[in-house]
């Protein structure tokens, strides 16, 4: 569905992209993921147009993305942080993408909407929102038009447990309609249920994309993020951070342990 | 792209700068019509506010205007809709409501109390230099990076056209005077807007005649229907070719 080409860019001095080459079919739930600054982000907005690559070519149904922006319509696409119109109110936010997408209601997907009871905020302007009501937001939107293909940026990052809950059972529940989605995170245990390809990202160069199930048998480990250490590990590649995260997780899990006691 | 100038107007309304814009040009419109015994002093008082202050709100407004709407220009990014048609429509929605004050604070009490020949050029000079200093306020926002930038080189832009740019013509022409530089004035006037807006109004009315041998060209010049057309050209390329250049900028620009 998407296939990408020798994609490069620079920032300034600093290389966001280096020879980027992948395919993504449907029915894939690919997790990319990598440090901070390595270049997840500007690989979605390049997908989406947003960030013009230096050179390579993206191709979204074997037509490259050049101009035409009608691929789009078959993109629902989640941002990391949602800016908003601060003036306009939640509805009108909703009523305008629906007057600019001009799809038919009965393919319209509400239930992110009904789920995270957005219906009563309707006439509160975005700028009143709190950072999970914005995610919110942003993600019900990237669900309603029902399209081919969700890119999720970061989607659980400040969603309270329940609501990240629901967001995951609704992307799973969208993985089973056959269509591709995008995940970056660096919750690795919430990408474990969800995703079939892990493609890992570091400085801007693509170190490796596999299937999940590939990945677990080289590594021998069941869970994602043990298995990505041990890949990394085992390849010399920098993987400080995800040590880290380990280090972290472990220690936080025995505060919490220690208050249950 | 109707459908999301009518967002951008929608979200401008909102913000009651243009309202604020609408009532100064009133009442100063007003009050000079009422002051003056003779409307076309009136008019020329009129004309000296509208050459300053019409291209200062366009530009100053525009400017801000574009980086406070960046929110809705990278969420229409990710909807299917090309850059041209977001640009074209911000333009079109700030140059509606600009417009829409202009001529409700100035056409108003213009065809009320002078609705003749040289009346109808104020109009048109205002009209042409909103669009102008939109255009060009859409440049330097889509060029420079961050806000402050954006409106300090918009000042600039301004404090150029409106005041630097004399004083230069005034230089040239007091060091070269010993030189026929009817013809040489009569081009540098067409690279300033603001210039061509007052010469092309000065020479409807009485005044022209205290411009000597000059006016009595220019008078001969944008008196013709070739220097109307000139005109109108001229202020046309002042639109287009910004505009055109902000979109070329836009198109390849990383949101």
């Amino acid at each position: 569905m998407i296939r990408i080409e020798h994609i490069n860019k620079k920032f300034k001095k600093l290389l966001a992209l280096k020879d980027i080459n992948a395919q993504f079919e449907k029915g894939q739930v690919i997790s990319l993921i990598g440090p901070n600054g390595s270049g997840k982000t500007t690989l979605i907005k390049s997908i989406l147009g947003m960030v013009k690559p230096d050179s390579g070519k993206i191709f979204f149904n074997d037509e490259p993305i050049n101009g035409d922006p009608s691929y789009r319509s078959l993109i629902g696409y989640m941002p990391q942080i949602g800016r908003y119109p601060d003036n306009m109110k939640v509805g009108q936010l909703f009523k305008m993408l629906r007057n600019i997408r001009n799809v038919a209601a009965d393919r319209m997907d509400e239930e992110l909407i009904e789920k995270f009871a957005l219906k009563q905020i309707f006439d509160k302007p975005m700028r009143t929102l709190s950072g999970g009501t914005r995610q919110k937001v942003s993600a019900a939107l990237a669900f309603l038009f029902n399209p081919d293909v969700l890119i999720l940026d970061e989607p659980t990052a400040g969603l309270d447990p329940l609501s990240s809950e629901i967001l995951k059972e609704k992307i799973l529940k969208e993985k089973s309609k056959n269509k591709l989605i995008l995940i970056t995170s660096h919750i690795l245990s919430d990408l474990d249920e969800l995703t079939t390809h892990i493609m890992y990202l570091q400085e801007g160069k693509m170190e490796f994309f596999k299937e999940i199930e590939q990945l677990r048998e080289e590594s021998g480990e069941l869970k994602l993020g043990k298995a990505i250490a041990r890949i990394m590990k085992g390849e010399k590649f920098n993987s400080g951070w995800i040590d880290k995260m380990f280090v972290l997780k472990d220690s936080s899990r025995e505060i919490k342990n220690e208050d249950h006691a | 792209m109707l459908k999301l100038s009518k967002y951008v107007l929608y979200d401008i309304v909102r913000s009651k700068v243009v309202l604020a814009y609408t009532a100064f040009l009133f009442l100063v419109s007003f009050s000079l019509f009422n002051m003056e015994e003779n409307s076309s002093k009136a008019i020329l008082s009129l004309l000296n506010i509208i050459l300053i202050v019409v291209p200062l709100i366009s530009m100053i407004f525009t400017t801000i205007h574009y980086y406070n709407s960046y929110e809705f220009i990278e969420l229409m990014l990710s909807q299917p809709m090309s850059r041209r048609i977001i640009l074209l429509s911000e333009y079109g929605g700030v140059t509606l409501s600009l417009l829409s004050s202009f001529l409700i604070g100035v056409g108003i009490p213009v065809l009320l109390y002078s609705p003749d020949s040289v009346g109808f050029s104020l109009l048109f000079t205002g009209i042409c230099l909103t669009f102008v200093f939109t255009s060009l306020a859409f440049l330097t926002s889509v060029k420079a990076r961050d806000k402050a930038r954006g409106i300090g080189f918009s000042l600039l832009i301004w404090f150029y056209f409106a005041l630097i740019y004399d004083g230069l013509i005034l230089l040239i022409l007091f060091n070269f005077n010993d030189y026929p530089l009817e013809k040489a004035t009569l081009v540098l006037s067409a690279l300033n807007p603001i210039d061509l807006g007052r010469i092309s109004i000065m020479l409807k009315m009485d005044v022209s005649a205290l411009m000597g041998y000059t006016g009595a060209l220019y008078k001969d010049f944008f008196g013709s229907g070739s220097g109307i057309l000139f005109t109108v050209g001229i202020m046309l390329l002042w639109i287009i070719l910004p505009l055109w250049w902000a979109l070329r900028v836009f198109k390849k620009k990383d949101l």
